[in-house]
């Protein structure tokens, strides 16, 4: 295959931002093309269909399905109340009523003579979705939402966990090396963004909550702490939902993992910036990482996520990361690309490069264990 | 032209990840592999033309062979002429698959008899509703909306029964108001098969709301399932919608000679013909990244389940919360001293999210072979519960019946006589050493008596599938020519003995070694070399309480067929126990992996 290797995350100082903002069904826009919004701002709302409850008329009044539209007080598409009688029947010349309620308000929306249930559906639920960055309305998508731009620092992590949070970046570590140490997180902290290095122990995460900031940036996470914090061992990699009060977004992998230089010195150059993340990872058809958007009006130098990537050759001379055992996380230069496959310790017949270690000492690695890093890629 | 003049085949299948082209020629009689080529699969961003991936991957088929097979953008069939191909056709599993729900009135019955309709027609099922599943009303609708699947398979009731339940489901599914994944303009198809009399008043129910289709009962009576019909529909709706609402399906659809086949079901095409041409009872699994498909064929009734979420990258974590760690690493053979658990877990994770990575080491490869052994056994776990004979029936029973005590329901599976089983995926194709994927096998499916192991070389089953339904004959020429990778027989005893009693004697005329007569005791393996196409035939005497099919310490005389494993004697016994303690544990497998020469230093490497 042409292209055996795994391109980078992206790691931009300024990039062209576009984040497309849409309702889960048609609903109504807010805001207009070419107007300013801020992160929070409600740029679309709806409503969703409520949720339904099934009322079994039929058992309740202890009589055939065929029968009860003969019963019913209320006829479909009626508004009724919580506890409302919507089917009563009397026996025994009235000494003895049989009835049935709604448990909840809503709207009759079928009677049915075959199965004898009723179904009442409870009002409509309200759903908005925000501008998640501070930038231009460039598009509206029919009545469903927007698309956001803005010229920004863009970084991609590897992994994360909970969903889309604000707030300005503080950094704690005082470099990429630096294990994120819950005595290291203050009441300063509060409502804030923290820049932390190789790793974030459970017990900082814990305390990042305990402080009241919004979420994590570091460059490696134990799996173990990951089991301890969810409180279950994460099967499939699909996240974002978790409601644990802090936005996780790790930049390396699991284990404890030097920052890259680049995105920590970069992340680091935003202190006190208004920053969105999202620790929404799926890791599936469909790949979604987890990401940090700083706006940075000025130079636009790349664009992210509107336009078409273009991929990228290994060469002599390219700068690679490795992401797979012994080397994981080494840094180091290609040194040659030779053609026929070759055999690895483990016996498998793979395309390799030869590489050259920034950290001393040279080896023969699968393609397919590097990364490139790039400008405007990591 | 006739299908009988066609002498070039080009088959694509267009994978999550990556897009497979073969081209197959006619060489005199026998249409036989020429090359394949590979490309990633383009499907999503920034691509989103899933044509762009097909005409990279024939792009390296024609580089390969020199001919022409591309012209104007589009895979080039000009029948009969020295360049292009005479047909083209394609299977696909891109942008995730086909995803359905399945619903029916009692979870056991038409609720199951649904959900192997859909898994035989290539599907994954998301849910399966019943009315009798123990959730309420709302938390049914909930799950119809928030799981958004490509389409609805109802059923219910057998014909003539009573209608009240299916359509109380089917009340539900219109409250749901369900959407499409894709195409968000279109209404959800939903396929009806169930009980005939229901039909008018489903037709009220969810003619409006969705867009739906009525086919034949999916079980007509209580004694029958009629599964063909639905997933005949399944088949077509997949085109219609699935298909044609994904990017550059369409036009792929205009390419190819006949309709797109999802993956899974085009490999359960190839297998139910391989079963039917041989008589045999056939299992085959695809163990991929993210899902594991299992198809069997025993009593000829094909099964297959999909496990979506037992596979080797991005669902390896998974198989580790599913398995747990100790299950994990009662493979590997050194001491859990040596393994560092908070190394070996993020190692894994680490897998899940750089899932393009290869093991470098030999200690990876065995941890990674270790997980694989895991996620087939786990996968077989649940195909051996939905592969089942049908139940709630009633059983003519005989008097010897009487003392077996069989229920209905019971699973189909039956590994005694089990005559072939068939590996294919990254995991079992590409493993350094062929006898590392029969073992994988062995510990994961644990074939028992005698079974013959075979690997898909380079995971050509979908297109041979898809192949299989309009040129049997060439399909299969090329499945038994160019396709399998044949490893041997594995002979399995079936019972557990005392330590160091002789389990198993065999007596045969073995071609290089002359008469053998060799012994294997029990909680040993043992390997004899047989090349591929040679076959032996030979005496096994199981030593009571051992059983090789025919009774406790009965004689079987077996051909046993060789291969690049050679044959494999296991005789650790069934049910498979490994030993408990650490330093019997490892020295067992030490043992086992050297018998096999599955390693090299018998898998030791780095510090672990």
């Amino acid at each position: 295959m042409a292209h055996a290797y795994t391109p980078g995350l992206k790691v931009v100082e300024t990039a062209l931002v576009r984040k497309q903002r849409r309702l889960p069904l048609a609903g109504e826009v807010l805001v207009e093309k070419g107007d300013k919004v801020k992160a929070l701002d409600v740029v679309a709302r709806t409503f969703l269909p409520g949720n339904v409850e099934t009322v079994n008329v039929a058992n309740k009044l202890g009589m055939p399905p065929e029968d009860i539209p003969k019963y019913m007080l209320v006829e479909e598409g009626t508004q009724i109340e919580e506890g409302q009688v919507i089917a009563r029947m009397k026996q025994l010349f009235g000494l003895f009523t049989s009835k049935a309620a709604s448990p909840v308000k809503g709207t009759v929306e079928t009677v049915s003579n075959i199965t004898g249930q009723v179904i009442v559906r409870e009002p409509p639920m309200a759903v908005s979705v925000t501008a998640y960055i501070d930038g231009d309305v460039v598009d509206v998508v029919g009545s469903e939402g927007v698309d956001v731009e803005c010229v920004g620092t863009f970084v991609q992590g590897i992994f994360g966990i909970g969903g889309e949070a604000y707030g300005e970046v503080k950094t704690v570590a005082s470099g990429p090396r630096d294990v994120l140490a819950p005595e290291d997180i203050g009441p300063e902290c509060e409502g804030k963004i923290i820049l932390g290095g190789s790793l974030a122990t459970a017990a900082a995460l814990k305390k990042a909550i305990a402080v009241g900031a919004v979420g994590v940036i570091a460059g490696g996470f134990h799996d173990r702490d990951l089991r301890d914090f969810l409180g279950f061992d994460l099967g499939v990699a699909i996240t974002g939902h978790e409601t644990l009060g802090v936005t996780l977004v790790v930049t390396e992998g699991f284990g404890e993992m030097p920052m890259a230089e680049a995105t920590f010195e970069l992340l680091a150059c935003c202190e006190g910036m208004f920053a969105s993340i999202n620790g929404a990872t799926q890791i599936r058809a469909g790949v979604i990482r987890p990401e940090i958007i700083i706006p940075r009006p000025g130079e636009i130098m790349a664009k992210v996520g509107a336009e078409e990537e273009d991929e990228s050759n290994l060469e002599v001379g390219s700068r690679v990361r490795v992401i797979r055992e012994p080397y994981f996380g080494k840094l180091g230069e290609v040194t040659s690309l030779p053609v026929e496959l070759q055999v690895l310790e483990s016996e498998s017949k793979v395309r390799v490069l030869g590489v050259k270690f920034d950290a001393g000492g040279k080896d023969v690695i699968p393609r397919a264990n590097v990364e490139l890093i790039e400008s405007g890629r990591r | 032209m006739e299908l009988s003049d066609v002498k070039t085949i080009l088959a694509t299948d267009c994978g999550s990840t990556t897009t497979k082209a073969i081209l197959i020629k006619k060489e005199g009689d026998e249409y036989r592999l020429q090359v394949r080529g590979e490309a990633p699969t383009t499907v999503e961003k920034p691509a989103e033309d899933v044509t762009r991936g097909v005409l990279n991957a024939v792009g390296e088929v024609e580089e390969l062979t020199g001919r022409k097979l591309i012209a104007d953008h589009k895979v080039l069939v000009a029948e009969g002429k020295d360049e292009g191909v005479d047909i083209y056709m394609s299977t696909s599993s891109a942008g995730g698959g086909l995803q359905m729900m399945v619903a029916g009135v009692v979870k056991t019955m038409t609720a199951e008899s649904a959900q192997r309709a859909a898994l035989g027609a290539g599907a994954i099922v998301m849910d399966v509703l019943a009315s009798n599943d123990g959730r309420l009303p709302h938390q049914k609708i909930e799950a119809i909306r928030r799981l958004r699947p490509d389409m609805i398979l109802l059923s219910g009731g057998i014909d003539g029964g009573t209608i009240s339940h299916v359509v109380e489901l089917a009340e539900l599914i219109g409250a749901a108001d369900p959407r499409p994944r894709f195409g968000a303009g279109f209404q959800l198809p939903v396929i009806y098969a169930g009980n005939k009399v229901a039909r008018p008043i489903i037709e009220g129910t969810l003619g409006e709301k969705t867009s739906l289709y009525v086919v034949d009962n999916i079980r007509p009576v209580l004694e029958r399932e009629n599964l063909g019909p639905a997933r005949n529909e399944i088949h077509n709706l997949f085109m219609e919608h699935v298909m044609a609402q994904a990017p550059g399906y369409s036009k792929l659809m205009s390419w190819t000679a006949v309709p797109i086949m999802p993956t899974p079901a085009a490999v359960g095409a190839i297998i139910q013909t391989i079963a039917e041409r041989e008589g045999f009872e056939v299992i085959g699994v695809d163990i991929g990244g993210a899902t594991t498909d299992i198809f069997s064929v025993f009593q000829k009734v094909f099964n297959r389940t999909v496990s979506a979420n037992l596979g080797m990258s991005y669902s390896i974590s998974n198989v580790l919360a599913e398995a747990g760690l100790p299950d994990i690493i009662r493979w590997v053979p050194f001491p859990k001293s040596q393994l560092d658990e908070r190394d070996l877990r993020d190692r894994i994770r680490n897998k899940m999210i750089r899932p393009t990575t290869i093991p470098q080491t030999l200690t990876e490869l065995v941890i990674e072979q270790a997980i694989a052994r895991e996620a087939l056994r786990l996968a077989f776990v649940q195909h051996k519960e939905l592969a089942v004979g049908l139940k709630g029936i009633q059983q003519e029973r005989t008097i010897s019946d009487a003392f077996t005590q069989t229920m209905t329901g019971e699973t189909l599976v039956n590994m005694l006589t089990l005559d072939m089983l068939v590996g294919s995926g990254g995991t079992l194709s590409h493993a350094p050493r062929r006898v590392q994927a029969a073992l994988m096998l062995i510990d994961g499916f644990r074939p028992e008596a005698v079974t013959f192991l075979a690997v898909d070389s380079i995971f050509m089953m979908p297109q041979l599938g898809v192949l299989s339904t309009v040129m049997p004959d060439a399909a299969t020429q090329v499945f038994e020519r160019d396709c399998l990778v044949r490893l041997g027989s594995c002979v399995a005893p079936v019972g557990n003995g005392k330590k160091g009693q002789t389990c198993l004697k065999i007596t045969a005329d073995w071609p290089g070694r002359g008469h053998v007569e060799e012994e294997v005791k029990y909680g040993e393996m043992a390997r004899l070399p047989l090349a591929v196409d040679e076959r032996v035939k030979a005496r096994l005497d199981p030593v009571r309480p051992f059983d090789l099919g025919h009774g406790k310490g009965q004689t079987l005389e077996a051909e046993l067929e060789g291969g690049v494993a050679g044959v494999i004697f296991d005789c650790r016994g069934r049910p498979l126990n490994l030993p408990q303690d650490e330093t019997a544990r490892v020295d067992a497998l030490q043992r086992w992996l050297a018998a096999l020469d599955v390693y090299p230093n018998h898998g030791s490497s780095e510090a672990a």
